[in-house]
């Protein structure tokens, strides 16, 4: 499932306060999320997904809170939410030991690049490199 | 074991040290026969990694920097860097107080932690720069007590938490639900749930899910299973929360588990991708136990999981053993390691999810030495996982607490008056929200066509103690039931719509509403759970602010009162309305003033105010009127009469005996508090100075009392009888009575009054 990320989420100043008008992923107002909208069948799974604005929006509140490495975390899943379930499945079986050779992660680091994933290409990208040397690779 | 000789050698011993299979002295086989003796106790070995805190083989905390990059990590250089060493020194550490960290004592480190004056927050801007070496010597300092004040101060949330297994043997989802249901009620904000057939994994999930929503909005739903699976159940909004991804503290142990740090860093962030709450998991004991802990230590290397779990942006972590609590438990300072390991995570700025939930001994006392004191500390998390079923139904291995142990649990709360996360649920209630839990389960499960399950299936599940209480059930119904999720694509948004179109519309609105509350991510956060009231309580929301005696978490009044009300308390108005039910009317009435017996045969038995009033039944059980009955048994026995005479002017029965005793023709009397308790004394005698005593009322027979009796006549006759013995009892007499005993005076005292004259109390119905 491949979802377009459309308006985003503002959370409250620290962080702290309720949400107020998120969006999920499909670009519904969370609001309408009701059981009303359940009962008339306009609820899909994309419906309940969360934004990658809101995770950029909690990554802020993580580094607030002294967390840097949640944060970039959460940057990296903002950016995973465009990719569909299978392919997410598919990148973490490719960075188990022995699954891909150096080559085929650099590969993958360069498509996650093209695709505007920067972070998440930037870890496999590390990953190709530190697991080469530790005989980590296929 | 060949069996031990009967019989000492006739030639004095060698040291037992040198003959091992001499037979022990009774003292030894009888302490030998204690559950504790099932236990393994290890020779601390640091060739395998049998040490809890310090080993040779742990390095020497170093970190140098260059140019903004790590060159030599805990003794290693670049690039010996294994792939943990390589993760932490890039994304773990923070550079800019490092230098300040790393040169700061080890002492002066672990005095800070403790000492209250300290702050929270510069424990975290500290420990930041610290590598995992620095931080188990610094953690290895502290001392039981200091580990308690620490964690107190340094858990990320204000408010701790409890989280609940809830499985059963046969995945069956109507019991699931309604344990679940339970678990809710209970307190439990985090639900976990795992399989013995993993293809009813997804059947799990949408059982407890539904369970716990009918108890309580806001309980985030586990379902632990192979990763894959776990992150499709997410995916579809059927669970909340993940906290299995392990971690291990060596880079072959690591592999062994199938993964690298990359690929668990990719994992972490596709849990948040969907949105979905994930703590990761380590541990003593797992390095160990699959011989790769490299001459470590446990702290060590749980050390360097910690710092790893901080690296790869995980909010929290699950550890103090867990499934290897035992292995850390079999060495010398073994529960202090554990302990240290939920700090360690609190000291890296994560959630504690702080263990006790695998069985770690078979004796009831130490499996409660290890978990006490991060309860009475307080974490995230007192258990990442309290078996709220029984031992038997539990599909992760019994876990230190289970259902057998909920009372203790609310007892030991109530008991040091702090907040363990759980509260007692009327017994109404629960009964109330395990039917309710199993009818709609049972409704989603036949709207969507997965199984049908019948009435009787529903009533044993509500009524079940556990799933052996079931019979035999269909369990590939469930097979059938987890298939038909999986294959058929099924949704929270499915369930939701077959509880809205079953009757369970405000089931239903709960799952909406979480469903609504998780989409702004609030719940990502350090430590973060719902309340009941779908708040967030995270590091950010509810931050600890722990400075000392006055300061930090105290349960509000609504909840401490929650915590001291157990449904076993009991006051003078309850105790009031148990003797009314037992009163019988026309027994014990007044017949008028006691007069002096002439007769050398008369004996008076001296009863206390209340009796024939507000107290009916003594502690024993048997009703004052039995009671009565068989005193005037035996004294006819021997050939005395007995009279009956109420004494209002004290409760001390020393003097009710003798004052009896003074109205007695023969001199000698007999007395009897309401409660049981009954002497017997002679009128020349001092008021505490009597001749027989039955102390312990609740252990006392109708034959004892008959023998007191037919004692009383003897001496009335001026033999001397062989005194009755106090029955003994090694149970605790005194905790199950006292309470009672209380109230009991208190209602005998009400009756006082001061001079009041002795009257005579018909026999009329005693025999």
């Amino acid at each position: 499932m491949t979802a377009e990320p459309r308006r985003g989420a503002a959370i409250g100043g620290s962080g702290g306060s309720p949400p107020r008008d998120s969006t999920a992923l499909s670009g519904r107002p969370v609001r309408e999320l009701t059981l009303e909208a359940v009962r008339r069948g306009e609820i899909g799974l994309p419906d309940l997904r969360i934004h990658p604005d809101s995770l950029e929006a909690q990554a802020v509140v993580a580094e607030r809170h002294g967390n840097p490495q949640l944060a970039a975390n959460l940057r990296r899943a903002a950016e995973l939410t465009v990719l569909g379930d299978d392919e997410v499945l598919a990148i973490y079986d490719a960075l188990r030991p022995g699954r891909s050779t150096p080559a085929q992660l650099t590969e993958l680091a360069a498509s996650l690049a093209g695709r505007g994933l920067p972070r998440c290409a930037a870890l496999v990208t590390e990953a190709a490199e530190v697991c080469e040397r530790r005989g980590l690779t296929r | 074991m060949a069996a031990l000789p009967d019989q000492l050698p006739d030639q004095p011993a060698e040291p037992l040290v040198e003959q091992p299979a001499e037979r022990p002295v009774g003292r030894i086989r009888f302490m030998d026969r204690q559950r504790v003796n099932l236990d393994g106790f290890a020779v601390e070995d640091p060739g395998l990694g049998l040490v809890a805190l310090r080993s040779p083989g742990d390095p020497a905390p170093s970190l140098v920097i260059q140019d903004g990059r790590v060159t030599e990590l805990d003794g290693v250089a670049e690039p010996d860097f294994d792939s943990i060493d390589a993760f932490i020194a890039r994304h773990g550490l923070d550079l800019a107080v490092a230098g300040e960290a790393m040169s700061l004592p080890d002492t002066a480190f672990a005095h800070r932690l403790v000492s209250p004056d300290v702050p929270r927050a510069e424990i975290i801007r500290l420990s930041g720069g610290a590598t995992p070496a620095k931080l188990a010597r610094v953690l290895a300092l502290l001392r039981p007590a200091e580990l308690g004040l620490a964690m107190t101060k340094l858990r990320g949330r204000r408010t701790p938490s409890n989280q609940a297994h809830v499985t059963n043997r046969l995945d069956d989802p109507l019991l699931l639900a309604a344990d679940s249901a339970t678990a809710a009620a209970f307190g439990f904000r985090e639900v976990e749930t795992t399989v013995p057939v993993l293809a009813d994994a997804p059947s799990n999930a949408v059982a407890c899910l539904i369970g716990a929503s009918v108890a309580s909005p806001g309980v985030l739903i586990q379902c632990s299973v192979e990763e894959a699976l776990e992150l499709e159940l997410g995916m579809r909004g059927l669970t909340s929360y993940a906290e299995t991804i392990s971690l291990y503290g060596t880079e072959q142990v690591f592999t062994d588990g199938d993964d690298t740090p990359w690929s668990k860093a990719f994992l972490t962030s596709a849990y948040a991708s969907r949105g979905m709450k994930m703590r990761v998991s380590s541990g003593a004991g797992a390095e160990v136990l699959m011989a790769g802990a490299e001459e470590k230590s446990m702290l060590y290397l749980e050390a360097r999981c910690v710092a790893l779990a901080r690296a790869i942006g995980a909010q929290g972590v699950q550890n103090g053993g867990i499934d290897g609590a035992s292995v850390a438990a079999s060495v010398p300072g073994g529960l202090r390691e554990l302990m240290a390991e939920n700090l360690m995570a609190m000291m890296r700025n994560l959630e504690s999810c702080s263990g006790n939930d695998a069985l770690m001994s078979e004796s009831d006392m130490r499996r409660t030495s290890r978990t006490l004191p991060i309860v009475l500390a307080g974490s995230d998390f007192v258990f990442s996982g309290f078996g709220s079923i029984q031992r038997y139904d539990n599909m992760f291995g019994p876990s230190n607490f289970n259902a057998e142990d909920i009372d203790d649990f609310l007892a030991m709360q109530r008991d040091w008056g702090i907040d363990g996360g759980l509260r007692t649920v009327p017994a109404g209630r629960i009964a109330a929200l395990r039917r309710e839990a199993a009818q709609a389960c049972r409704a989603v499960y036949r709207h969507l066509g997965l199984a049908d399950f019948t009435d009787e299936h529903v009533e044993l599940a509500v009524d079940a103690a556990g799933s052996k209480d079931l019979g035999e059930t269909d369990t590939l119904a469930v097979v059938g039931a987890a298939h038909a999720i999986r294959e058929g694509g099924l949704t929270v948004v499915d369930v939701v719509a077959a509880l809205d179109e079953t009757g369970y519309e405000h089931v239903a609105e709960k799952i909406m509403d979480m469903a609504r509350a998780r989409l702004s991510g609030d719940y990502l956060q350090t430590a973060a759970i719902f309340d009941e009231s779908l708040r967030v309580l995270s590091l950010v929301t509810d931050p600890n602010d722990y400075a000392g005696p006055g300061t930090g978490y105290e349960p509000a009044p609504a909840r401490q009162a929650e915590i001291d009300a157990i449904r076993q308390a009991r006051g003078v108005a309850d105790l009031r309305a148990e003797q009314a039910a037992s009163a019988a009317a026309g027994l014990l009435t007044p017949t008028g003033p006691a007069t002096p017996g002439h007769d050398p045969r008369d004996v008076v038995i001296g009863v206390s105010p209340a009796v024939g009033r507000d107290v009916w039944r003594s502690l024993s059980g048997l009703t004052v009127p039995e009671v009565l009955g068989e005193l005037l048994a035996g004294l006819e026995e021997e050939g005395c009469t007995g009279r009956v005479v109420r004494f209002s002017g004290t409760v001390d029965l020393g003097r009710i005996g003798l004052a009896a005793a003074r109205l007695a023709g023969s001199g000698i009397g007999i007395g009897l508090q309401g409660k049981g308790t009954a002497l017997i004394h002679r009128r020349d005698l001092a008021p505490l100075a009597n001749l027989e005593l039955y102390s312990v009322a609740p252990s006392v027979t109708p034959e004892l009392y008959r023998l007191l009796g037919a004692n009383a006549a003897r001496h009335a006759k001026g033999g001397t009888p062989d005194p009755a013995r106090n029955p003994y009892s090694d149970e605790a007499i005194e905790a199950r009575y006292h309470t009672t005993v209380i109230a009991l005076m208190a209602l005998e005292r009400a009756w006082v009054e001061p001079g009041a004259p002795a009257e005579e109390l018909s026999r009329k119905g005693l025999q």
